[in-house]
This record gives structure tokens, sequence and C-alpha cells, in this order.
């Protein structure tokens, strides 16, 4: 197969293009009208054809080709925008995907499935004026039909660059360009020394594009051929006709920023082909250099349709993020040792690597934040697949899209929110029916919402569904030996046991959901990522939200260091409401019960030192901090807040992953160990502990 | 390590030896990274008394066992001469580090098979599981060859005898499913 560090390169670039595609797709079928949105799926299309070829991807770029044959039936507006045409695209795009995953190694593909998707398209485009080249199924079909340059000397811009396979296959680039000459006029551009980096040509003839693409059918499957029309002679105007702008945009070949640089000026041709002319030629001068530099900046941008990037391995990210934690954690240690020495000349320089350290910190944790809405794109297809399923129909609306989070958590966070999104279909949703009967609109709507909360990033995926039913959840509960008769429970902790495993309550078990797993799942995964999920359903009828609450990011955390005794402990800042003191006479006022008014509502307290059985006598005035766990007050007692500190997250290890209350481990400036507490677990852990006593 | 293994001819294999209270102790020395003073360390409250806590190594936090209660012979007594033994150990196939307090350590000592004798099925007072033989040191001294591994990987018997006061500890399986280095 092809080179694996090119096949890699491919398997990137064709990942970002199909997902591109997909999102295209789904755009066209609400607007079948928009020939924009049709010209980028085609463009997509001919760009996975294109780099699948000159990587060697034969398959992929064979597939394609029949696909993109039919789209251009569609762009032609001989075949109309349909469900189906865009069902077949679809499928078509997981075939490529498919055919991707084979090539590299990871499952395989289907050619039957291949073959039925380009049936299917056939049979779908037939109609068309095309139909008889479908039948035949000729692999080399034409792109165009309509050829408005065949009868008139045009100037082309033909770039070529072969494969290794190109070669392989005997061919010689010399031969190629006898053909090509055939067609009329052509001046080459090509090192002579190097023929396998490709040639430049610039070709008038009258014999118009079809004549030239028939010269280049049997080299596209093993080069990157770009056609370019650059000047129709005798037709000055022509250049600036939109309708050549369309077709030149339409093929993808050029950007909106190239058309405007040929069309600004009339004589820039041979300077833009010196340009091109870069790779080989030595003798060429920094300006055009740079314009070209530039161009095809601006090419990558318009394809990946973001800010200009470079890929960087996240390995080499974590370890540099790995590294800046460190330099936090000496950063700390100099500004302690510092402030020991009291020297005036010591303590500017040390606050200023302090300053210059918080800056690289949040720049280098900033580099690995991602937008989440490329998340929420993938999951519009399924939103689709499943309603259509199901027989539903369903809406995705799409919030606060921008909203950054680490691109570690938002890997993992995949998985969990294709659970959430198929229960609310399956589950929440109701059939257009009974959504009527319920007076509700025919379609359903979910609601992917992120945004920001201090500290944390807050997802909600929210529908308008049947909401949660307590009762049900009741008896399956009882039924599952997950609840208990006797046990008095709210709504809100029956709600809660659709996270514990084993839990379902869906009457049928579909493919979709209702096999007892997924929101157990989806639990564990946030856990993990030591964030938190709550459901909370409105009243009967209504809708469920879930929310799902994750830190920022999982390497450094802003913490507050507090003590008892000699053990250091830090909280998650994020995580702390307020402190305040405990006196002697607060305890005495309460009879040892442990609670504490704050604020004129009683908050319950842990005392960490007897929690943690930490041996000593306690101080008179000992400190309380508020934390809210699951909208509840809850105080963590202990001898003295030392003072907010950033922290390194350190795993405590294999042989403490059960450590209780404990989420991690830091190390401090002085180069001790401190305990990162975990207050939920601190609180459920004292909850049951009381519990069990007052049992015996 | 290497270096010197090259150098002793056949298959004598290299030990390091140790002392527990006033009894001798072996492990391979290919398991032992390195061998540090006591420094200070953080005890992790609600954990069996023989785990004694972590230490910060070169900015890594490493987990310390406290060898004499693992083994039921009680807790190491502080001293000049106590020393934490850095040991890596295989967890589902990654390398993790571990620390292991003993009173003092001794010197290496080179044992060809010819120098191992089985274990005694009784009379050890010691899990049988956790022995790899027994050295001989000299026509009658004998050294403990421990199976460094299963003591540290295993996480019952002793380790649930010997609880920490601070409250109840669930009893727990042994299978060290996860590693270490799962955050940060």
């Amino acid at each position: 197969m092809a080179d694996t560090e090119y096949a890699e390169v491919f398997r990137e670039e064709a990942g970002e293009l199909l997902e591109e595609l997909e999102t295209s797709l789904l755009e066209l079928e609400k607007d079948p009208a928009d020939l924009k949105i049709v010209s980028r799926v085609f463009r997509a299309m001919h760009t996975i054809k294109g780099s699948g070829a000159m990587f060697g991807f034969d398959d992929i770029a064979g597939f394609t080709h029949h696909v993109e044959t039919a789209l251009d039936k569609v762009r032609d507006g001989t075949v109309p925008v349909s469900t189906e045409l865009i069902d077949l695209t679809l499928a078509s795009r997981d075939y490529i995907r498919a055919l991707l995953d084979a090539a590299t190694g990871g499952g395989q593909a289907d050619p039957a499935e291949g073959e039925r998707i380009i049936a299917a398209l056939q049979v779908l485009v037939g109609g068309g004026a095309l139909g008889k080249e479908q039948a035949a199924s000729a692999p080399a079909a034409p792109e165009e039909e309509k050829d408005p340059t065949a009868g008139r000397p045009t100037h082309y811009r033909i770039s070529i660059k072969p494969s290794p396979d190109f070669f392989v296959g005997g061919n010689t680039m010399e031969a190629l360009l006898a053909e090509l000459n055939k067609l009329g006029e052509s001046t080459v551009f090509m090192d002579a020394e190097q023929e396998d980096v490709g040639a430049l040509i610039l070709l008038t003839t009258d014999r118009g594009g079809n004549a030239i693409e028939d010269v280049l059918v049997f080299a596209e499957s093993s080069c990157q051929v770009a056609v370019t029309v650059l000047a129709v002679e005798g037709e000055e105007d022509l250049v600036e006709h939109k309708k050549l702008g369309e077709i030149l945009l339409e093929r993808g070949e050029i950007s909106p920023d190239d058309l405007k640089t040929v069309l600004a000026r009339q004589k820039p041709l041979g300077e833009l082909l010196v340009g091109e002319k870069l790779v080989s030629r030595t003798s060429v001068d920094a300006a055009l250099a740079e314009q070209k530099l530039v161009r095809e900046a601006k090419e990558k941008a318009t394809v990946a349709k973001g800010a200009e990037s470079i890929r960087v391995a996240s390995e080499k990210l974590d370890q540099l993020i790995n590294l800046v934690g460190e330099l936090v954690v000496t950063q700390a240690r100099l500004t302690q040792v510092a402030s020991h020495h009291k020297d005036s000349d010591l303590v500017e320089p040390v606050e200023e690597v302090e300053r210059l350290t918080a800056e690289l910190r949040d720049c280098v944790l900033n580099i690995r934040m991602l937008p989440i809405g490329t998340t929420f794109a993938k999951f519009k297809r399924l939103v689709r697949d499943l309603s259509a399923e199901l027989g539903k129909e369903v809406a995705m609306v799409t919030e606060g899209a921008e909203t950054e989070l680490d691109k570690n958590v938002i890997d993992q966070l995949g998985d969990p929110m294709v659970h959430l999104i198929r229960n609310s279909i399956d589950h929440g949703v109701e059939s257009p029916e009974e959504r009527q009967q319920a007076g509700k609109p025919r379609k359903g709507t979910i609601t992917l919402a992120a945004q920001h909360s201090g500290a944390n990033v807050v997802i909600t995926v929210t529908d308008d569904g049947k909401g949660l039913d307590t009762e049900r959840l009741r008896q399956k509960g009882l039924e599952k030996g997950l609840l208990r008769a006797d046990m008095e429970l709210s709504e809100q902790e029956i709600w809660n046991t659709i996270f514990v495993p084993g839990f379902s309550t869906a009457k049928t078990v579909t493919s979709v959901s209702g096999r007892g797993v997924g929101m157990d799942v989806v639990k564990s995964t946030v856990d993990a990522l030591k964030g938190s999920v709550s459901v909370t359903s409105s009243i009967k009828g209504q809708g469920t939200t879930i929310t799902i609450m994750l830190p920022l990011t999982l390497a450094i955390i802003d913490g507050l260091l507090v003590k008892v005794a000699d053990t250091h402990f830090v909280l998650p800042l994020s995580q702390v409401e307020e402190c305040v003191e405990l006196t002697r006479e607060d305890i005495a006022r309460f009879h040892d019960r442990r609670m504490l008014p704050v604020r004129e509502q009683l908050v319950p307290y842990v005392r960490l030192r007897d929690f943690f059985a930490i041996s000593g006598e306690r101080p008179a005035r000992e400190q309380m901090v508020i934390s809210r766990i699951n909208g509840e007050r809850f105080g963590l007692v202990l001898d003295d807040v030392v003072g907010e500190h950033q922290t390194v997250l350190k795993s405590l290890g294999w042989i403490y992953r059960n450590a209780t209350g404990l989420s991690g481990s830091t190390i401090l400036g002085n180069g001790h160990v401190a305990l990162i507490l975990d207050v939920a677990n601190v609180m459920k852990c004292a909850r049951q502990e009381e519990h069990d006593a007052l049992a015996n | 390590m290497s270096a010197k293994n090259e150098a002793v001819q056949s298959q004598a294999t290299q030990y390091l030896t140790f002392m527990l209270r006033e009894e001798g102790f072996a492990i391979e020395i290919s398991k032992v990274r390195e061998v540090l003073d006591v420094t200070t360390m953080t005890r992790i409250p609600r954990m069996p008394a023989y785990l004694s806590g972590v230490i910060n190594l070169r900015g890594n936090v490493v987990p310390v066992m406290d060898l004499g209660l693992k083994l039921g012979m009680g807790s190491i007594e502080y001293s000049k001469n106590t020393c934490i033994m850095i040991v890596e150990l295989e967890v589902d196939a990654n390398l993790v580090e571990m620390g292991v307090l003993t009173d003092s350590v001794q010197m290496v000592l080179d044992l060809s098979p010819e120098d191992i004798e089985s274990v005694p099925k009784m009379g050890t007072n010691l899990n049988t599981e956790f022995i790899k033989g027994m050295g001989r040191q000299t026509e009658d001294k004998f050294l403990i060859i421990l199976d460094i591994d299963k003591v540290l990987a295993s996480e019952g018997e002793a380790a649930l005898r010997e609880m920490d006061s601070g409250g109840s500890i669930q009893l727990r399986e042994s299978k060290p499913e996860e590693t270490a280095g799962a955050e940060a």
C-alpha cells in the first residue's frame, strides 16, 4: 500500500474532508436549492479523489470518482437534490471512511456495499444525459458534459504531480506531455532532473476541456492532476463573467482568493506560473516565494475553514504540558524560598518569573483547547439517522459551540454524548403522533448546549420529550433491587437511579438503547474526567435535561491549600464557596451536632481530622470550607487555611486508587506531597458512615 | 546493573540483601531502581497501615510500603539505617515504581541456582507465595529471597489484619486493575 507516512497524512486530511462533507450534506438537506453547498460537497469529494489517487489509495479514488460523477449531475442541475441522493451520498461517505480505515489497518470495507451505492447512484442520476455512460460504467467518465470552452482557443494551466506509482506503470512524463502537445501549443515547466516532482503545463488549445481530460484520464489515478482555465481568447470579459468564476470555484481547483489574483491583473500569468515552479527553480526571487506562500496558506485555510494551523502530535503537547507543570511547581518553590530571604533584589525577578510562569501555563493549556462545536457537529448525523430509524422527527439545536475545552476531555466526551443523545431520541422524544396528541409540535427538539462556568464547562443535553416518569423509575428500581420499598426518596434521588449500572426503563429493547448500559457509562466517564452529571426533568411531559459539568482541564487546577495537623490538603478552588470560622462556642451551641448556621442556613459539616483519623488536639478556632455539592451546602472543618495554590495533579498511583475522599496528589513548594480532596466523595462517605453507625 | 551482570559468569544472579528486624532478605537487583534515605512521607488516610504513604521522587509521587507490616513482622522502626528501596514492578503491562521501606540495605550478592534452596512448605511463618527461595549466604546463614512483584501486587491478608486505626476499610479483591498515571 501507500507509504505509511503519507498514508497517515492522507488519512487525517480525508478524515477532515469527510467530516466537512457530512456537515455540508446535512446542510444541503435543509436547503436543497443552495448551489454553494452542492459545490462544497462536490469539492470535498473531488479533493478526496485527487489526494486518494495521489497517495495510492486507488480503491478510494475509484469509488469516489463514481460519486463525484453523480454529484456533477446535481451541480449541473440535471438531477435534483433529493433525500435519496443525500442518503446515498452519506452512505458513500461512510463507505469511503470504511475504505480508509481498512487501508490503514482498521476494520474491513465490504466491496458489495460500494457496488450497491454506485448502482443506486447510477439509477438515481440515470435519467440524465449521461445515462449511457453510467450504464457502461466507464471508470473514467468525463467530469463535465457541457464544455463552454470547446471551439475557442483557451489557455489552460495544467499541473501534474505524479506519484511513484505513475512511473512504476512504465509511464513517463515526456509521453504524457507529448500527448498534451498534440492538442495545441504548450509550454512546459519541468525540471528535467526531477521528473517525479511534477510539471506545470501552459496549454493553449481550441479542443476544449474534454479533450484534455481524455489525455489525462489514464494518469489521473496515479497523479494529482489539476486543470485550470486561465483565459479564453477573444473574450476578454469572459474572465469577468460570473459563470467562469463559478466553474473554476466549483471545480475546487482554485480558491476565491486565487481567482481574485488572476482577475485582478491581466498580465500576471507569467509571474503566477513562475510562482508555481518555485519548487524546482532556483532563480525565483523572494517576492514570488512570498506570494506563493501566502496563496498556499489561503488555500489551506479555505479547505480547513479555520485559522491557519499546524499539526502537532498530541504526545508532544502532553510533554510540554508536563514540563510546564513541573515549572509551575518549581516556581512555587522559588517564590517560597525568596519570601524567606526577604531580599528585595531577589523578590522582584521572582515575581516576574511567577507572572511569566502563569502566563506560560495559560498559554500552553490554551493550545490544547478546542471548541466543542467539532464534537457537536458529529452528532447531527446521529440525530438524523436515529430519528429516521425510530420513526421520529427530531431536530438538533446547538448552543455555545465555540466553548473551548481541553482536547483530552473532548475526546473522551464523545461516547457519553452519543449515549445521551440516543437516550433522548429513544426514550425522551415521543413519536410525531403522540406529540400531536399532547399538543406539542410534531418535531421534537434536542438541544446541545455548552457554556463556561468558572473553571468548569457545563454541557447540557435537553429534549422536549415526555420527561422522566418518576413512578416508573421507582418501580423499576424496586424490581431491580436498586431501591428499597422503605426508602423515602426525593424525586431527584429517584431520577439519579438512571445512572446506576443495570438500570433501563425502555419497555422494548431496541438496537438503540435499552440494554441497561448507557447512563452508567456516561456517569463513569464523566467521573473519570473529574466532572459530575445530573439529570432534571420538569413536570411530567415537558422534557429532560442532562447536565454534565467538567473541569476545563485535567492537568493543572487552582486549589486552596489547607492543613490538618501536619498534613496538607488541596481543595479544588472551583468547589470552594466560602470559608468561615468554627469556634468552640459554636460547637457547644449545637451540642456537638455537626452543623453551623451560615447565612441563615444550617450547613452540615465533617471534621477532616476525624474523617481521616489524624491524631492530635484540634485548635480552638477551626476553619470551615464550604462547598456546594449537587446543590447542597456542605462544610469541611480543618485546622488552617494556608492559601491559594496552583496544583499540578499527580496520580496517587494504582495502589491508592481506592483511597477515600482523595482524588490525587500534588507536590508543594517545599517538596512535600499534599493530597487533593474529593469533596463530593468525602460527603458521600461521611453520610454513608453516619447512616451505617445509626443502623447498628 | 547489566554491566555488572556481564562480569558474573554462568547463571549467577545478583541480589540486593537487606534486613528486616534481625533477619536477612534479598530481592533480585534488577528490580531495584535505587535506594533512598527516608524522606518526608505523606500518609494517605484510611488506607491499610502497611501502606506508609507517598514520597516525592524528583517530581513523581511514589507510594511506599512498610515491608515489615506487609509481611506481618511489625512496623519498621526508623533509624539512621532505615531506607527506601525504589522497586520497579509491572502492573498490567505498565512499569510502576514503588518504594519499599526496610530497616537497612546490606550488600549486593551473587547467588547461583545451586545456592538457592526451595521454600520449606511450612515453618517460615510467611505467605510462601511471597518467597522465591532460601538463598545460602554462608554455610549456616540463609536469606529469604522475596518475590517482590507478588508482595507488592497483593493487597490481601497481612494487609487486612493490620488495619489503620482510621476507620472501616472495605475488603478488596487483589486485582490491580488501574495503574498509576491515570491523570496529570
